[in-house]
């Protein structure tokens, strides 16, 4: 009985009038045109058990490369020995999040800001080492655990940043918002990859002879500036969302220009503009592959690196297919998170 | 009389006072390296034979061996290398900021970039000549058929520039179309955007593995070009320079006087020829000229090998490249090789 | 000492306090940066300064708008990039805005399928970075076309293969000139008829066959001006000869690709800005005019789009840009733009890092600036006016 209604309301959906089902029947060629040779390749002519090339059949997807691939595609060139370390800094991270996000609301506040303080100094020991862990240094990270942590590290650095040229650019001082908006409009203004590049070349010129930064962290730096310009625009949404009586409000109860601030406009603003927030980071994520101009091997990186290897020529469909499908999950996911905080906020 | 006599004197004070200067000459690339108890080498990303990360991470090929003769030579251990892979953009920037202390990622010596980027080229460890790889159905046998091709090749490489002037001296039409990296070059090819790729003879019999089907293409015999290529430092630390060159200069050496890995502790015992002991350091005291110790090519041999090793076990017989010596034989044996006598 | 105290407690003298701190503190950074740069620039011997812009390039681009050889200077090679990066962006523009509103108008259509697989186009591309898309097209389309032997020949003048489409050029400009002005003269004229008629809308409600005229100003006139012009101009019709067709002007695949790529890309963007856009037209505003009597057609382009508009233009400036700034993703499959040819070529060549990267990101915020003044101007002309 629901069967056949539930049919019925499906043929309505697709051949409701001739011109829908004519609509229908142009758009179900089109998706066997595109998704059957892609299934047959990925999934029924591929191969999934084998060690080498040449266990690969023709025709279809070699899933072996990956699994052959897998360490080297999450953690680099990372020791195998000390591989537990990322783990674990990965655990502690996504602990971190959930305790903060499960946290009773009158503490979250200091939950976080706290996480804030521990976990990224904890996460930077864990992966280069230290204080009785060996040391692995930063051209050793590689794959999908440098992407997280370019990420991760770059918001670090872009947030407080963003929030502060955000509260620039409103700021009742014609000189502060002058400066906040050339910072801001000079780093939206620019190709990542030529700031990337721009971090990796000028950083070591500008510093005294003598002070070395590391590579890695120079294209943190560089990303980190960038995503704060388009962190303060999202900030800056949040704020002028915001009535402008709660500042007035908080003035009037005495208090002063930070503590107004920092107790009672951003807590509401940053409420508001975490959804945009989110937007930006997994804008971030997708723009962490521009890395690879300057030799750090990014999941994309290794990926790309991979295909040179004369023992797995012709894999680049493979690795592409794989590493892509990465991203869109991750991001994807994200996505999905920052959505339904924005409904949530509507309601 | 008088005055010549004073002036000899004064010169020789003065020569006297050099010499000591420049025995205590600071090398301020020469202390961080032993303060921080490693090299650092900057390499190509991936050039099998010249320098090749495998799965591992181990790297190896002629040019990152000399990078390992190097570390042996100042610190005592040709493991004590930290290589940083660097692009065709990156290499000079990366060498003139001080990320890396030698660059030895075949790149070619050329004037305007010893007389305006601030670098020295510290002699050749490969004479390369730049050809190019077709595929055979095109049936072309020399550079002057690609008459009317597309060629790619990586930006920035003297490949970029010699291609560029070679077809237009001989009026041949071509088109050239530069990518970022040796290996996007190289997929593109294989793709069939390009008839043809060019780079050098070395670095094609390394990169031809990389294609699909390395059976269907040909690499033209007659090169267009001389690339010589060698180390690379920046200006200024004069002993840093010194030292470069003559560890480069100490394993041509070796080949020629016969010292190889396997002999090197047998002939500095018992060898009578005294270029033999002053290069092992039975004699002369060369390494603490340098503020090496004197065992400095006796650590760079023994682990390393001598350049004739080095090339047989990289990019010659015994590896998977099977280049001939040729220009890169010794010349005393008919090829280019050649290093100043350690006297 | 009360009159001092007042002072400080005095809230404009501590923001100027502030603010100056604040300037002196830049200033000082910016020497501090300056003064090491120069001193390890001399220490190093890296030359400085902007003569080399007319050292001799030597670098030969396949894919040339301004007139450019390879004995030409560094200053051209330059032009030539940034002429590569403004065709590239403008063309993306266009075609990703055409993409992007169709597939937005698909995501909101009644036919659920059609919606469907709308929505999860939009979802696919939004969350895959940009790079897959830009090297997928470029190996997918030199894979999909033929080697030039096996050319596809179209109306025997132009020819497809995978060293792109080469197309034939006329000897001379001439004639087209002349085209040009015709076609600019006709567009002009269509503005001012359209200004016209809205003008005698305003005053008596009156609509003007204004379609007529648009397709008779904008595509006829035009049409016949090119006919014209190359009726009655030699061509340079490109030649199978030895590997390649010769002759003609070649548009290259890495052009074509990275087309493609920003197009794909950035139409899921630009569809989620329309849905949003069209969605926030409240829906009463839809009802009252079909009660008026309007048709679905005169709804949407009376009522609902230019309500949207005014939501959706300012998003649209910021996607322009990324379209601008994505541009030079094509360095990574050799698109001669002005990163790849400047930042890339010229930059190992003279090895004048500081210059160069200065005039490349000077390039982006120029021509930033351009489109949002641009853009700007329509949002100035499209908003709210009440009266």
């Amino acid at each position: 009985m629901t069967r056949t209604s539930s049919l019925s309301i499906w043929r309505e959906r697709l051949f409701g009038t001739p011109f829908t089902g004519f609509v229908s029947v142009v758009l179900f060629v089109l998706i066997s045109w595109i998704a059957i040779p892609l299934i047959r390749w990925a999934v029924i002519d591929a191969t999934w058990v084998g060690s080498t090339r040449a266990d690969c059949a023709p025709g279809g997807a070699c899933w072996v490369f990956i699994r052959a691939r897998f360490g080297q595609f999450m953690y680099g060139l990372y020791p195998v020995d000390q591989r537990w370390r990322v783990d674990i800094a990965g655990i502690l991270a996504v602990l971190g999040v959930l305790a903060v996000v499960f946290a009773p609301q009158r503490f979250r506040l200091k939950l976080g800001l706290a996480m804030l303080v521990i976990l990224p100094p904890l996460g930077i020991w864990l992966l280069s080492g230290g204080l009785g862990l060996s040391y692995v240094e930063t051209r050793e990270w590689g794959g999908l655990m440098l992407t997280l942590f370019i990420s991760v590290y770059s918001s670090l650095i872009a947030i407080p940043l963003g929030i502060l040229f955000a509260l620039g650019r409103q700021s009742e001082l014609r000189i502060i918002r002058l400066i906040s908006v050339i910072f801001i409009e000079f780093w939206r203004g620019v190709p990542i990859i030529a700031v990337i590049f721009l971090a990796s070349l000028l950083l070591p010129l500008i510093l005294p002879g003598g002070i070395g930064i590391d590579r890695l962290a120079r294209a943190v730096i560089g990303l980190g500036f960038v995503i704060a310009a388009y962190m303060a625009e999202a900030v800056r949404g949040g704020l002028q969302a915001l009535p402008k009586g709660q500042r007035e409000a908080a003035t009037a109860l005495g208090l002063n220009y930070w503590k107004a601030t920092g107790l009672i406009v951003l807590p509401q603003a940053l409420r508001i503009s975490l959804p945009a927030m989110t937007n930006e980071f997994i804008a971030l994520i997708k723009n962490t592959t521009l890395v690879l101009v300057v030799s750090i091997l990014d999941l994309l990186g290794i990926a790309q690196a991979s295909l040179a290897d004369p023992n797995w020529v012709g894999m680049n469909m493979e690795a592409y297919a794989f590493s892509g499908a990465i991203y869109w999950l991750i991001c994807f996911a994200l996505s999905r998170w920052s959505r339904s905080l924005e409904k949530k906020r509507r309601l | 009389m008088t005055i010549r006599i004073l002036g000899a004197a004064a010169l020789l004070a003065a020569g006297a006072s050099m010499a000591q200067a420049q025995q205590l000459a600071p090398s301020p690339t020469l202390d961080a390296i032993k303060a921080r108890g490693n090299l650092e080498c900057g390499v190509h990303l991936g050039l099998p034979g010249f320098s090749f990360a495998n799965d591992k991470g181990e790297w190896s090929g002629l040019d990152v061996d000399y990078c390992k003769a190097l570390a042996a030579a100042v610190l005592g251990d040709a493991n004590k290398v930290k290589y940083t892979p660097t692009s065709v953009q990156q290499r000079w920037p990366i060498l003139q900021s001080g990320q890396v202390d030698v660059l030895s990622r075949n790149s070619t010596i050329t004037f305007s970039r010893n007389a305006t980027l601030g670098l020295n080229f510290q002699g050749i460890n490969f004479y390369e000549g730049q050809t190019f790889i077709v595929r055979k159905s095109a049936g072309v046998k020399e550079a002057a058929g690609l008459d009317g091709a597309s060629v790619c090749v990586a930006a920035g490489s003297t490949e970029e520039k010699n291609a560029a002037d070679w077809f237009r001296e001989r009026n041949l039409k071509t088109t050239i179309t530069n990518f970022q990296k040796n290996d996007d070059a190289i997929a593109a090819y294989d793709a069939g955007r390009c008839d043809a790729y060019t780079a050098g003879v070395g670095a094609l019999a390394g990169q031809r593995a990389k294609l699909k089907n390395p059976e269907e293409h040909v690499i033209l015999t007659q090169p267009i070009s001389n690339d010589p290529q060698g180390p690379v430092t920046r200006w200024g630390d004069e002993r840093w320079q010194l030292i470069v060159r003559w560890v480069l200069n100490g394993t041509i050496a070796a080949e020629m006087l016969g010292v190889t890995s396997k002999n090197v502790d047998e002939m500095k015992a018992n060898s009578k020829n005294t270029e033999v002991r002053r290069l092992l350091g039975a004699e002369g005291g060369f390494g603490a000229m340098m503020g090496l110790s004197n065992d400095w090519m006796y650590n760079a041999i023994k682990q390393v090998g001598n350049y004739g090793e080095s090339y047989e076990r990289t990019v010659g017989m015994g590896s998977p490249l099977k280049l001939e010596r040729g220009q890169n034989q010794l010349w005393t044996k008919g090829g280019l090789l050649f290093t100043p006598p350690f006297q | 000492m009360a009159q001092v105290l007042s002072f400080i407690n005095d809230k404009r003298v501590r923001d100027w306090f502030y603010q100056i701190a604040l300037i002196l503190l830049l200033v000082g950074l910016t020497v501090f940066f300056v003064r090491n740069a120069s001193e390890n620039m001399v220490k190093a011997g890296i030359a400085s300064g902007f003569d080399f812009l007319w050292r001799t390039s030597g670098i030969e681009v396949p894919f040339v708008l301004t007139g450019y050889t390879q004995s030409d200077d560094i200053l051209a090679l330059f032009w030539v990039g940034v002429a590569n990066t403004m065709l590239v962006t403008v063309i993306a523009i266009v075609l990703a805005t055409l993409l992007g509103f169709a597939i937005g108008i698909a995501r909101l259509s009644s036919h659920w399928l059609l919606s469907t697989i709308a929505g999860a186009y939009i979802e696919f591309v939004r969350n895959i970075p940009l790079l897959f898309f830009v090297l997928f097209w470029y190996f997918g389309v030199i894979a999909a076309l033929p080697q030039p032997r096996q050319s596809i020949g179209l109306f025997g003048v132009a020819f497809l293969n995978n060293r792109g489409i080469t197309i034939p050029l006329p000897d001379a400009p001439g004639n087209f000139r002349w085209a040009a002005l015709a076609i600019l003269v006709s567009w002009l004229g269509y503005w001012l008829a359209s200004a016209w008629a809205r003008r005698r809308k305003d005053r008596t409600g009156q609509d003007a066959p204004l379609l007529a005229i648009g397709i008779g100003l904008i595509l006829v006139v035009p049409a016949l001006a090119i006919a014209w012009a190359s009726l009655a101009t030699r061509w340079d019709i490109p030649v199978l000869r030895g590997f390649n067709y010769r002759g003609g002007f070649v548009v290259i695949p890495e052009f074509v690709a990275l087309l493609a790529a920003l197009v794909t890309y950035t139409a899921g963007f630009i569809a989620e800005i329309v849905r949003g856009g069209i969605e926030s037209v409240a829906k009463g505003q839809s009802e009252a005019a079909s009660a008026l009597g309007l048709r679905p057609g005169r709804i949407l382009s009376l009522v609902v789009i230019p309500q949207a508009l005014r939501v959706m233009t300012p998003p649209l400036t910021n996607q322009y840009l990324n379209v601008l700034k994505n541009s030079s993703f094509g360095a990574a499959i050799a698109y001669p733009d002005v990163v790849s040819l400047f930042m890339g070529s010229a930059l190992n060549n003279t090895g004048q890092a500081i210059e160069i990267i200065a005039m490349t990101l000077a390039v982006y915020l120029v021509i930033g600036l351009a489109v949002s003044a641009l853009m700007n101007w329509y949002n100035a002309r499209i908003a709210l006016v009440t009266r």
